[in-house]
């Protein structure tokens, strides 16, 4: 019986290991595929546009994903927060997160009929809490945002 | 009402500002989708419940904000700003706030 419960962590960790890092996988997968799909749709952080383009109609658009880290890696991090340095296993989970963030955006940009974004930003917010050991739900939402615009092509 | 994060809205131009507006919500997570997403937690990956939650949580800040700018005789908001923050354990306020114009 103490067995038992000697054996539950490791194996939860494992599990979470394998499963966490099936699930990053396929997400960076699908990634790929979503941003060939919505190459159309530029995206750009300035705000000034050239005096060129005629704007026609403007709106305000959203892409937000709140995403969570596996068991196994909010230990492992844990760890490392010990000794300080790059958290390396932190570093894919963001850039999922900013990619499905923007991608989403630019989804909604098209389901409006616009192609070009301007002044895009990206916030990064956490939450809720996660415990020391790693436990409890530690999920960060990254939201995009932009003004979608279409424009006559006279000028370009 | 037409709304931008921009200084202006393009293609337009503005002729008067009425100030500023905003608009917040403060959303707790239904106790279902609490647990579902602290399932989802163990193996990581996207917690949709919390990512509905809060587009429909923000969706309402603006809505509010929109309210405001027409109750000011406004008919575009531009300049608008998002904050988030986690006011108590399971509850985020979101907060959206912009600059009331009248556009031509």
């Amino acid at each position: 019986m103490e067995l038992l419960i000697y054996a539950i962590t490791p194996a939860m960790l494992l599990g979470a290991w394998i499963t966490g890092t099936i699930i990053e996988r396929r997400h960076f997968a699908r990634l790929a595929l979503l941003e060939s799909g919505s190459s159309d749709i530029l995206a750009l952080t300035i705000e000034d546009i050239p005096a060129e383009w005629q704007v026609v109609s403007s709106d305000l658009v959203l892409g937000n994903v709140v995403i969570s880290q596996d068991y196994f890696k909010r230990v492992a991090a844990s760890l490392k927060g010990i000794v300080g340095g790059t958290i390396g296993v932190y570093e894919p989970l963001l850039e999922r997160a900013r990619r499905e963030a923007l991608v989403r955006m630019k989804g909604e940009a098209r389901a409006r009929g616009h192609d070009t974004i301007i002044n895009v930003r990206i916030e990064t917010s956490r939450l809720a809490s996660q415990r020391p050991d790693g436990k409890g739900t530690a999920g960060v939402e990254i939201l995009a945002y932009g003004t979608a615009i279409s424009r006559n092509v006279v000028g370009d | 009402m037409l709304i931008s994060n921009t200084q202006e809205i393009p293609g337009k131009s503005i002729v008067k500002f009425h100030g500023v507006v905003s608009g917040s919500t403060v959303r707790a997570k239904h106790i279902g989708k609490d647990i579902m997403a602290g399932l989802k937690n163990v193996v990581g990956g996207e917690l949709r419940g919390y990512t509905e939650l809060l587009t429909e949580a923000r969706g309402e800040a603006i809505r509010r904000m929109s309210y405001q700018a027409e109750s000011m005789g406004a008919n575009a908001i531009v300049n608008v700003r998002f904050a988030t923050s986690s006011v108590a354990q399971g509850a985020a306020e979101l907060f959206a706030y912009g600059t009331a114009v009248t556009v031509e």
